[in-house]
């Protein structure tokens, strides 16, 4: 039969529309407006899951987003998602779940051993069973924890849906739109305030869906339903449903999940499956309502014991019965009502069961007008069945029972108070005070421009709730800086008692067995765990937490937290304030990363930079390197099969033997200009910049104030008071900040601008002996080596395209720089190769730039590595100690000028046909450390030299530059490779550049 | 996430700042000795509370500031130009 736990009518589901689902592969019938939970209760399924270490069948304990077990894998595939709560979920047509943590059935779990087994996994477990011997950790323990102690698995797929963020500025934002939130937000939305409300749920009017309470002389429902369509008709509110507050930041920025699509099989075309939101709202209103927790009795886990707020969800919300009778456990007024609305659907009630010896009279006659039994005094000391509960066995509340009775029951809904969900209050670095009153933590002093209202700041009472969520709508409003003057009328509702509690933190068990009393039923904490805890001195509130993982799973311990705390308080023999609160954190919820990351993924990780030369390069079939968010092109296949050493070889001999063109316009460009440039560069500088020409190029070298070597690159002075310097492509931004640091905050007082160029110009470095022959047919200046000699600099044409040209070289070949502005780029480009035709010219990328730059012994990047002085780099000759400079008094700190220190060396293939390793490191294999032979080094970076014709390479070694000519072994254990090398000069060609003068 | 009042943008996400230390450490004079040199780059008090310190507004006008910022709260006092021998901005008020 199906759906045969429905009940008769009612409920906020709509029965003329029935939805398929299937849970663990057999197919079942819901209504829409149910979740995965009431679908499956109203189907008599209450074994959802096994849990965390002890595999023990776990069911639904609550109605909402603080489910500890009832937690499962959601559709399949691509979009499958581990540790969903079922409470959740909203059900669409053709959902499929699945349990997790079960093997090789949810009904037969072999691992449910671990329950006997279960003094191994007690707390700490982490740290004490496993502790020795240390290889067991990685063969034995790992492996088998993992498969005992999980949660659910996670696609491996690439997730199909997209995500977005957004941000909104409003005057007041409201969490939470129950009674007291709904109240808050029209009292503010009358103001003119611009009001955001966010709620988790999909309906508006939280607790009045689950309770049978009249407003403004409606059901409750019904007025929320209304007040959220006028809401939603206001320009200036914005009410977001399936939407949860999970952050609550510095400077009163505030984040939210929207599930946009959550509900629906895939999310519409053009739609986001979820919506990051970021608030920056002048005042909150935190109207988040409070969370019931559950009692600690023995085997409190079984399915079929859920919370009383849950039992009067299921039936009043959902039309559904979760159980046929049923026991109510209580140590407060609210269940009461639980049982009263149990009957009136027609769930038998085998009893109230509360621990009071006296509760108030109205409850008690209340019952008896039902002719419903009361037991007081008294409460469950534990539950008996195997997969769900069959049976709850009555304790005195007062001392030992040697005859505990015994009441059948298929049902146990319990409360052991409320907490208010203080979360997003301490989230904002507030500290929660404890209330004797309600046995549990309210929110404290506020720290941030926020209040809490109705449930969440302690006060249960229905008309209490609208009123001061009214109040607190008004005075966020006033504070954003509107006026109240024509405020709403407060809001009238039936009286729904006053709540009253007396404490009962842990029930006795029957016989004084050693049943399993869980607190924390996510990650299978007892009672007697956090007693251990306590025993061995981990007492405190953090320590407790850590020990025992309470509260550290998907649920944040949102049931289970107090209990936990009162129950280390009874251990101390404290009272609860004195042991304290843990601290709240976000996310309140789990937040799925994809939403972190929103449209950040896959080619928008990333903003792509291009040179002006790109779509020339594309279309020639370039091969594109990443570097930083540049594209350059690496190499150029000529025919199809072309691998990469065919071109960068083809390429590098092009260039050594004739003349080729490089795109370099990724260099960082920065233009100086004012009368105290040259003095700025000179304090940036370890080199001299006082005495440098117009119309001359120098090469430099910037340290950080540590002393190490920061950047290199050339600068030129084009004017009188006109600079124009280079970076290297991945420092161009952090050397314009460091300069701008020193500009405005250590020397204002020296005239200067500076400004980034580097997308303005586009570079091109014509290299090779032919170099001067082809720019000599474009160029409209004298660039004879008399006239425009090795660093030269100067402005002109080329052919109509005005440009500068700096006769610098870093491939080691006579060779020019030629920058044009970006927009002409491609035509320069095209038109210098157009003139090489005849020459022959060839195009490089910057695998054979590199090539040629360790050829040349030119640092770069992976040798500037940040802990590299300018001694290590063989460059502390360029530095001039006569003047001032930033690093310059670090560079010579003791340890800066130790022996020992790596330097850069050249390195040598000693065996034909190999190459060196990028990261391999140098040891002499005849000095050992037991089996391991001491690094010496490492290399920096390698090519294979086509010039030289071996393998070559940088690195840095200790004392490097006194070891030319010795050999070492450069080493690569991940692929236990070995290779003898010779130590050298790091310039391997050409070391007087006798090439680039010519 | 703190929000910085940039005396020339008005207030932006921390997200468009980078940080740049503590702004109470002065620069040594060029001859001052070795190990002024040493505590201006390796010496810091971490103070718990008022703190003086450089935010650089990368990501916007490119000026660095001098922010007096509670290290425990976050709170911020005051958002300030380094120099006041830089171009001063014509702060508006009440800008959220
Ligand atoms: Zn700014």
């Amino acid at each position: 039969m199906s759906q045969q736990y429905r009940t008769g009518s009612g409920g906020q589901i709509d029965r003329k529309k029935p939805i398929r689902f299937t849970f663990d592969g057999k197919s079942y019938s819901g209504y829409a407006g149910d979740t995965l939970a009431s679908a499956l209760l109203a189907n008599g399924v209450h074994l959802l899951g096994r849990s965390f270490k002890y595999h023990r069948p776990r069911g639904i304990q609550t109605a909402g987003s603080e489910e500890p077990n009832a937690i499962v894998e959601l559709r399949e595939g691509a979009r499958k998602e581990p540790n969903t709560r079922a409470t959740c979920i909203e059900l669409f047509d053709g959902l499929v779940a699945n349990s997790q943590n079960r093997w090789p059935s949810l009904a037969f779990d072999v691992m449910a051993v671990n329950n006997l087994f279960s003094p191994l996994l007690s707390a700490g477990f982490y740290y004490k069973t496993f502790m020795w011997p240390v290889s067991f950790w990685t063969n034995v323990y790992e492996h088998v924890i993992r498969r005992a102690a999980g949660l659910g698995t996670a696609s491996t797929a690439a997730d199909p849906d997209f995500y977005e963020q957004c941000h909104e500025h409003c005057d007041v934002l409201i969490v939470g739109a129950g009674p007291t939130g709904l109240a808050a937000a029209l009292a503010a939305a009358e103001t003119g305030a611009r009001v955001v409300l966010v709620d988790e749920n999909p309906l508006a009017g939280g607790s009045l869906n689950s309770e049978n309470h009249e407003v403004a002389g409606m059901p409750g429902d019904d007025w929320a339903a209304q007040v959220a369509a006028q809401l939603q008709s206001m320009e200036n509110v914005h009410l977001l449903l399936r939407t949860t507050l999970f952050g609550y930041y510095d400077h009163n920025v505030v984040a939210a999940i929207e599930k946009v699509s959550d509900h629906l099989p895939v999310p519409p075309k053009g739609h986001p499956r979820q919506r990051m939101w970021t608030f920056y709202p002048r005042r909150v209103v935190i109207a988040a309502g409070a969370t019931e927790r559950p009692l600690v009795f023995g085997n409190n886990d079984k399915p079929g014991i859920m919370l009383a707020s849950a039992a009067r969800a299921y039936v009043n919300r959902y039309g559904v019965k979760p159980g046929r009778r049923a026991i109510v456990a209580t140590n407060n007024n609210d269940a009461y009502r639980t049982a009263l609305d149990l009957h009136r659907a027609g769930v038998t009630i085998a009893a109230v069961v509360d621990s009071r010896a006296h509760p108030e009279a109205p409850l008690a006659a209340e019952l008896a007008k039902h002719s419903i039994r009361l037991i007081t005094g008294r409460t469950i000391g534990a539950a008996e069945g195997r997969q769900h509960v069959t049976r709850a066995l009555i304790v005195s509340t007062q001392g030992e029972t040697i005859d505990p009775e015994r009441i059948d029951c298929d049902l146990i809904a319990c409360s052991g108070g409320w907490n208010p969900n203080v979360h997003l209050h301490s989230q904002s670095g507030a500290k929660p005070v404890y209330d004797d009153a309600i046995l549990s933590f309210v929110p404290g002093q506020s720290r941030q421009a926020e209040v809490s209202a109705g449930a969440a700041g302690g006060s249960f009472a229905l008309r209490e709730c609208l009123k001061q969520g009214r109040a607190a709508g008004i005075d966020a409003a006033r504070q954003a800086g509107f006026k109240a003057d024509k405020a709403s009328p407060v809001i009238k509702a039936h009286d729904d008692g006053a709540y009253a509690i007396e404490a009962l933190w842990i029930s006795p068990t029957p016989y004084n067995k050693p049943y399993k009393q869980f607190v924390d039923q996510q990650n299978d904490v007892k009672a007697s765990d956090v007693a251990l805890a306590s025993q061995e001195g981990y007492d405190s509130v953090e320590l407790l937490k850590r020990y025992t993982t309470q509260g550290m799973a998907t649920d944040q311990g949102k049931t289970s937290n107090v209990n936990a705390l009162a129950i280390l308080a009874c251990q101390r023999g404290e009272p609860v304030p004195q042991v304290g609160i843990t601290t709240f954190r976000p996310p309140y919820v789990p937040v799925a990363m994809g939403v972190f990351a929103g449209h950040t993924v896959g080619a928008e990780f990333m903003p792509v930079r291009r040179t002006a030369i790109h779509d020339w390069n594309a279309k020639q079939g370039a091969v594109f390197i990443e570097a930083g968010l540049w594209l350059r092109a690496r190499y150029y296949p000529q025919k199809p099969g072309d691998t990469m050493n065919d071109c960068y070889l083809r390429e590098a001999e092009a260039t050594r033997n004739n003349v080729a063109l490089v795109d370099v316009s990724t260099l960082g460009k920065i233009d100086l200009q004012g009368p105290d440039a040259a003095e700025f560069l000179n304090r940036l500088y370890i080199n001299n910049w006082l005495k440098l020409p117009i119309g001359k190029a120098r090469y430099g070298i910037m340290l950080r104030e540590d002393g190490m070597v920061f950047d290199d690159g050339t600068t030129s002075r084009l004017g009188e008071n006109h600079y124009f310097m280079t970076t290297t492509t991945a420092n161009a931004a952090p050397v314009l900040a460091h300069m701008e640091r020193y500009h405005q905050v250590e020397w204002p007082e020296l005239d200067v601008v500076l400004c980034s160029v580097t997308e303005q110009w586009t570079g091109i470095a014509v290299a090779g002996p032919n170099s001067r022959i082809l720019l000599e047919k474009v160029i409209d200046i004298d660039i004879s080596n008399e006239a425009f000699p090795f660093m030269a600099v100067g402005d002109c044409q080329m052919n109509n395209i005005p440009g500068r040209l700096f006769r610098i070289s870093f491939s080691g070949e006579l060779a020019y720089e030629l920058n044009v502005p970006a927009d002409y780029g491609e035509q320069a480009w095209t038109e210098l190769l157009e003139a090489g035709k005849e020459l022959g010219v060839a195009v490089y990328g910057t695998e054979a730039l590199g090539t040629m730059r360790i050829e040349k012994g030119h640092v770069a990047g992976s040798e500037l590595d940040g802990r590299t002085t300018a001694q290590d780099l063989g460059l502390e000759g360029m530095a001039n100690r006569e003047k001032h400079f930033i690093g310059k008094q670090n560079s010579l700190l003791p340890a800066l000028l130790d022996e020992g220190r790596l330097q850069v060396v050249g390195l040598k293939s000693l065996e034909p046909g190999r190459n060196l390793r990028i990261g391999a490191h140098l040891v002499d294999p005849n000095v050992q450390i037991g089996s391991v032979s001491p690094s010496q080094g490492h290399v920096t970076t390698t090519t294979y030299s086509p010039q030289l014709g071996y393998g070559i390479a940088l690195g840095l070694l200790r004392d490097g530059r006194s070891r030319y000519g010795e050999q070492i072994e450069a080493v690569f254990p991940l692929d236990d490779e070995k290779l003898r090398v010779e130590i050298c000069h790091p310039v391997f060609i050409d070391p007087e550049g006798e090439l680039v003068r010519g | 996430m703190l929000r910085i009042e940039c005396p020339w943008c008005g207030v932006r996400n921390e997200d468009e700042f980078s940080y740049g230390g503590d702004a109470t450490v002065e620069r040594p004079a060029d001859d001052a000795s070795q190990d002024d040199w040493y505590d201006y780059v390796y010496t810091r008090a971490n103070p718990a509370g008022r703190h003086r310190e450089y935010w650089h507004h990368i990501n916007g006008c490119r000026a660095w500031l001098t922010v007096e910022r509670d290290t425990m709260t976050h709170e911020i006092f005051s958002t300030e130009p380094t120099s006041a021998s830089l171009p001063q901005p014509q702060r508006k008020t009440g800008s959220l």
